[in-house]
Formats: C-alpha cells, sequence, structure tokens
C-alpha cells in the first residue's frame, strides 16, 4: 500500500527540501520505491537537490494539462535506480496547479510506488494547501526557534482540517522532525530544547537533525546528504528517521559532529 | 558573583523567555481556530437584525474586538442615515 508524505513546515528555510531528498534517498536505499514530488510551482529547487536539474524536460503541471504523461516527466535518480524525481513547473502562474490535477497525479503515482514524498513550499497559500492536501503522513520540519515552531504549530491545525483524510474523520500521521538542533547551545539554555519543541507542539518526535556543515555540501554538489556522506552525523539522523517511517524501532539519540583536536583549540564551531 | 553567573550561562539562557512566549501565543492563536471569523459572523448578524428596522448602508457598520491584560471589548460602530424616522417607515413597509 503506497504512503503518500508530506514534508511541511510553514516556514521557509527550515530544510524541507533537504529532508525530502535525504528522506527519499534513505527509504530508496532500503529498497523501497520512492518519488520525491516538487510542490514548489514557480520556484522549484528539490532538482537542483536532487542534481537532476539539467535532466527536467516535463513537470508536474505538464502531466496535469495532459502535455506530457507522467512517465515522461518523471526523473529516475543516477545513483539508486528506486529513487525517481517529479520536478515542479517553473511557470509563475500559480493556478496553474489544480485540486484535481494533484489528485489524478497522486492516484497514478500511488499505483507505481511505494513512497509518495510530497516536497511543499513555504507559507500557507495554494501550493501548501495542494502538497498537503492528499497526504496519508506528514512530516513537519522545524528548527529550535520560535518563529519556526509557531509556524509548525499553524500547520498541525491545518493537517488536522484541511486535509482529504481530516475532512473524512480520519487522521493523518503527523511527524515532528527537528532540524538544524545544536545540543551544546541547547544544554545552554541558549536553544529550544527538543522536549521544549515536543511539549509545545505535542505532536511525535521522527529525529533530531543534527546542524552540520554536511548539509550544506551536499546541496553544493547536487547530492541527498544521506548519500553524499552517508557516516556523517546529519546522513545518519536523516537515516533513523526513515527507518522509523518504515516501522522500526530506533532509539532516538542526538548524533554529534566529531570536532578535530585543532577545530577545538581554535574554538571553530562544528556548524 | 555576577561574573561566575555569567561564566555558566545564566546570562544567556534565553530558551526559557522564548517557550514561555510560545506557550502563551499559541494558547492565544489556538483558541482562535475553528472559529477563524468571530468578527464577521458579528458583524453580519448586527447587521440583518438593525436592518430590519432602519435601512443602514452595510459597509457603516464597524465591529472592532480590542484585547487587553484583563478586559476585551468589543466596539460596534453603525452609521445611520439622518433620515433615521424615515428610512425606518420604508423598511416597515
Amino acid at each position: 500500500m503506497a504512503k503518500v508524505l508530506v514534508v511541511t513546515s510553514g516556514k521557509g528555510g527550515v530544510g524541507k527540501t533537504t529532508t525530502t531528498a535525504a528522506l527519499g534517498a534513505a527509504l530508496a536505499q532500503m529498497g523501497e520505491r520512492v518519488v520525491v514530488v516538487d510542490f514548489d510551482v514557480g520556484l522549484r529547487n528539490l532538482d537542483l537537490i536532487m542534481g537532476a536539474e539539467r535532466r527536467v524536460v516535463f513537470d508536474f503541471i505538464n502531466v496535469a494539462q495532459g502535455v506530457a504523461k507522467l512517465s515522461q516527466a518523471l526523473i529516475r535518480d543516477k545513483r539508486l535506480e528506486n529513487l525517481w524525481l517529479l520536478p515542479a513547473s517553473q511557470t509563475r502562474d500559480k493556478d496553474a496547479l489544480t485540486d484535481e490535477g494533484v489528485r489524478s497525479i497522486i492516484d497514478d503515482l500511488r499505483t507505481r510506488f511505494d513512497w509518495v514524498l510530497c516536497d511543499s513550499p513555504a507559507g500557507i497559500e495554494r501550493g501548501a494547501m495542494l502538497a498537503m492536501r492528499y497526504a496519508d503522513e506528514a512530516v513537519i520540519v522545524t528548527n529550535p526557534e520560535v518563529s519556526s515552531v509557531r509556524d509548525s504549530d499553524r500547520i498541525i491545525g491545518m493537517l488536522d482540517s484541511k486535509t482529504v483524510k481530516a475532512e473524512r474523520g480520519e487522521r493523518v500521521e503527523k511527524h515532528v522532525l527537528i532540524t538544524r538542533y545544536d545540543p551544546a547551545r541547547a544544554a545552554r539554555g541558549e536553544m529550544l530544547s527538543i522536549d521544549d519543541i515536543l511539549e509545545i507542539l505535542a505532536t511525535p518526535l521522527l529525529g533530531i537533525i543534527p546542524e552540520s556543515q554536511d548539509v550544506l555540501r551536499a546541496s553544493n554538489v547536487g547530492s541527498p546528504v544521506t548519500l553524499n556522506n552517508a557516516a556523517c552525523a546529519p546522513a545518519c539522523a536523516y537515516t533513523d528517521a526513515a527507518r522509523r517511517l518504515m516501522g522500526e524501532t530506533v532509539a532516538m539519540m542526538v548524533p554529534t559532529e566529531r570536532k578535530g583536536l585543532i577545530n577545538r583549540l581554535l574554538g571553530r564551531r562544528a556548524a | 558573583m555576577m561574573d561566575l553567573r555569567r561564566l555558566f550561562g545564566s546570562r544567556t539562557a534565553s530558551a526559557p523567555v522564548a517557550r514561555e512566549r510560545l506557550q502563551i501565543l499559541l494558547a492565544h492563536e489556538r483558541g482562535l481556530r475553528g472559529q477563524p471569523d468571530l468578527l464577521g459572523l458579528l458583524r453580519s448578524e448586527i447587521l440583518a437584525v438593525v436592518s430590519r428596522h432602519v435601512v443602514l448602508d452595510p459597509d457603516k457598520v464597524i465591529v472592532r474586538m480590542e484585547r487587553g491584560k484583563t478586559v476585551s471589548t468589543l466596539e460596534v460602530d453603525i452609521e445611520v442615515p439622518n433620515n433615521f424616522e424615515r428610512s425606518r417607515a420604508v423598511a416597515a413597509t
């Protein structure tokens, strides 16, 4: 049974696209058939993070409007054969995305894949609403920072009221994923702690992704962080999160960067 | 003593402030959900009731909510035309 999972947050810049790519690759590495779908019409970036920006021919809206077949728009990952990308359109016409178009494409993707990961745009407008509309599960990406937590709370409210599942009286299974976490700063009381965030949002935790240089390094070269350097702290944290999505019980821990002696002496931040 | 506390970071412990601000804010915002447009509803119902007796310009009905620390006030401002008695007669017929 295919699962449709939306990666959302309300606030921009918290790591939705990074998370979609990393979780998609991690699930594919476990042998699942995965498609990552970019919903950010006009500002697509998942193709760039996945390293497929030069292979985009057709996009979501071409398929929705019948210009191209779904199989023509899907881009197969060059590293993982069971990982695919459906890019967003770069049109400036936000209304090009319709509820009916999204429904028919999601229905079709459900028959072809085990996981449909929808990368939501920021905000609470049409694109974000359509990205979550047909979701069975949601990953709410949150930074340990007041504005991000507030927006996550708002998005959680929408997942509970504006999705098809919610309208049917069912529940979208929600998980919070905390990104850019710095355990040292949290310990010093400079950053909201994991417990603070979970208590406020009252939603179960999927994982904790530490602040890390490896995330930028992976995006620079167009590779999901879980593929670029599977041993680095954020990749381990994303892989653990993907295993939890698969129903495994994985002990929750905060992976930390190994700080070299030289860096420590120079007082350089690991982030 | 102060310097020692600074050294151990009590000065930089801003997370408890963040937590408290969020808890207060979200308690308020969650309360508003599900009844998204209380003021709009009040406005249209007040307009309907008053219009039974007086002919009104719908744009001249203003409903405003002020939230204070201890008390909140609901302000209803309805502008009625000068020939209000006559318009009343019209409305009655």
